[in-house]
């Protein structure tokens, strides 16, 4: 019987590219469908009624949530093609703590970068350009965070180098001077198709996000 | 050779906790470094320095940092005693509940252990509804890992000692058994185990110190 996997997505969303970047790698069929999330689907509200977010993978109808959960539930499904993490015990757990890190740190800092003013926003946006500073010491002069293989930690970060002409724009900063290696580590991803074809064009997702912006500081 | 596994923690620290059961319900013999937070030691810095925090797993002079990494390494590294369940997609339900319960859990109750007043009631609604969707996970279950503790029993194992210190400290009933029956038998067989029986902190120090921790807070908080 043929999978059937369904991505409920955001185009924008640097979450929703992951699960798209991971799918592609693996070279999986899969519909895609994008959600309003002003106006959720009664299909995302059912398949992820704790959270109501993107993305949600629906494989064979039974959904999975959470974009590192779901790109860890899609290397264990098909492993045998582009492993996504490594195979020794201690570089998966080397692996899954800076994707841990971006997790945890890149989403909330680029938020307050995107809509916040003042002295918010000048804490945003040191404290994000401190984090690129510290993943591009990580990555240091391998070709991918994953060494010679492009792997969850790619992964997880690739999405925000379509939010980079966003930073730059809004926190007046420019990230190829000061972390020259992560923004060529960002154009290398680029040149892979999995991942040209699934991040959107910077300066589309920069005019998405000043839309939103809009409509947030007018509430 | 033999392997030389060394866990960094406090006597206080429920995510050390996690670590700690986990080495212990697989028969790894460990070595117990306790860091006093203050002051922390050369070699936590140097073996975390993005975090500077314990747990840190160090496995033949090699660091492993973050308590749900931490688990999953040890589970692919010492194979008795499974936690995780095989299926993907099981594992993948799992690992959605364990990041739920640090996501949110932890957060809400943070938040009305150190608030008061008006805050702290509205805090409250919160931590009830993240309990009852972790309620629900129990449904036809003794453990979250089925007839014995798995993986998310670990990773919310904290709520069965900690919760009733926090109810201690601000005066308000989170876990009432009316409400969590489930949640209540739970902690009752979970904290049952002989693992985790002999593993609790004091109960005594957890109250003084949540409660020095709260007023320290709500001082700070005020002076803002």
């Amino acid at each position: 019987m043929a999978d059937e996997v369904i991505l409920l997505d955001f185009w924008p969303s640097p979450f929703g590219m992951r699960v798209r970047v991971a799918l592609a790698e693996k070279g999986i069929e899969y519909e895609y469908k994008e959600e309003n999330l002003s106006d959720k689907s009664p299909l995302l509200l059912k398949m992820n009624p704790v959270k109501k977010q993107i993305p949600v993978l629906i494989h064979n109808g039974k959904p999975v949530c959470e974009s590192l959960i779901i790109v860890r539930y899609i290397d264990e499904v098909w492993k045998h093609k582009s492993p996504l993490l490594p195979s020794d015990a201690y570089q998966r757990a080397h692996a899954m703590f800076w994707a841990d890190y971006v997790d945890k740190k890149i989403y909330s800092l680029a938020r307050q970068v995107w809509l916040s003013s003042g002295e918010e926003h000048e804490a945003g946006k040191n404290e994000l350009m401190g984090c690129f500073k510290l993943l591009e010491g990580e990555l240091g002069d391998k070709t991918y965070f994953g060494d010679d293989t492009f792997g969850i930690v790619d992964v997880a970060l690739i999405p925000f180098y379509s939010w980079f002409y966003m930073f730059e724009q809004c926190g007046n900063m420019s990230i190829e001077a000061e972390c020259p290696k992560l923004v060529a580590w960002g154009k290398r991803c680029m040149e892979k198709e999995s991942v040209s074809k699934s991040l959107p064009d910077q300066h589309k997702v920069y005019d998405l996000l000043m839309d939103l912006k809009k409509k947030f500081l007018a509430k | 050779m033999a392997d030389v596994v060394k866990v960094f923690r406090t006597w206080s620290s429920p995510f050390a906790l996690r670590v700690i059961w986990a080495l212990q319900l697989k028969g790894v013999e460990y070595e117990t470094i306790f860091e006093d937070i203050t002051n922390k030691s050369p070699l936590l810095l140097q073996y975390n320095p993005t975090y500077k925090q314990v747990p840190v797993l160090v496995h033949n002079g090699k660091p492993i940092l973050e308590s749900l990494v931490i688990l999953e390494y040890i589970e692919e590294t010492w194979k008795e005693n499974p936690l995780l369940p095989e299926d993907p997609y099981e594992r993948a339900t799992t690992r959605f509940w364990a990041k739920f319960g640090d996501d949110k859990l932890v957060p809400s109750v943070r938040g009305v252990l150190m608030t008061q007043g008006k805050e702290q009631e509205e805090g409250i609604p919160v931590v009830i509804e993240t309990l009852k969707l972790i309620e629900e996970q129990l449904k036809g279950k003794k453990f979250f890992g089925g007839e014995t503790i798995g993986f998310l029993d670990i990773a919310l194992g904290w709520t069965a000692n900690l919760m009733c210190v926090f109810e201690e400290v601000t005066g308000i009933k989170f876990l009432d058994a009316e409400t969590f029956p489930l949640l209540s038998a739970w902690i009752e067989n979970f904290s049952d185990v002989s693992v985790i029986k002999q593993n609790w902190p004091p109960r005594d120090k957890l109250v003084l110190k949540f409660q020095a921790a709260r007023e320290k807070c709500l001082a700070e908080a005020a002076t803002k």
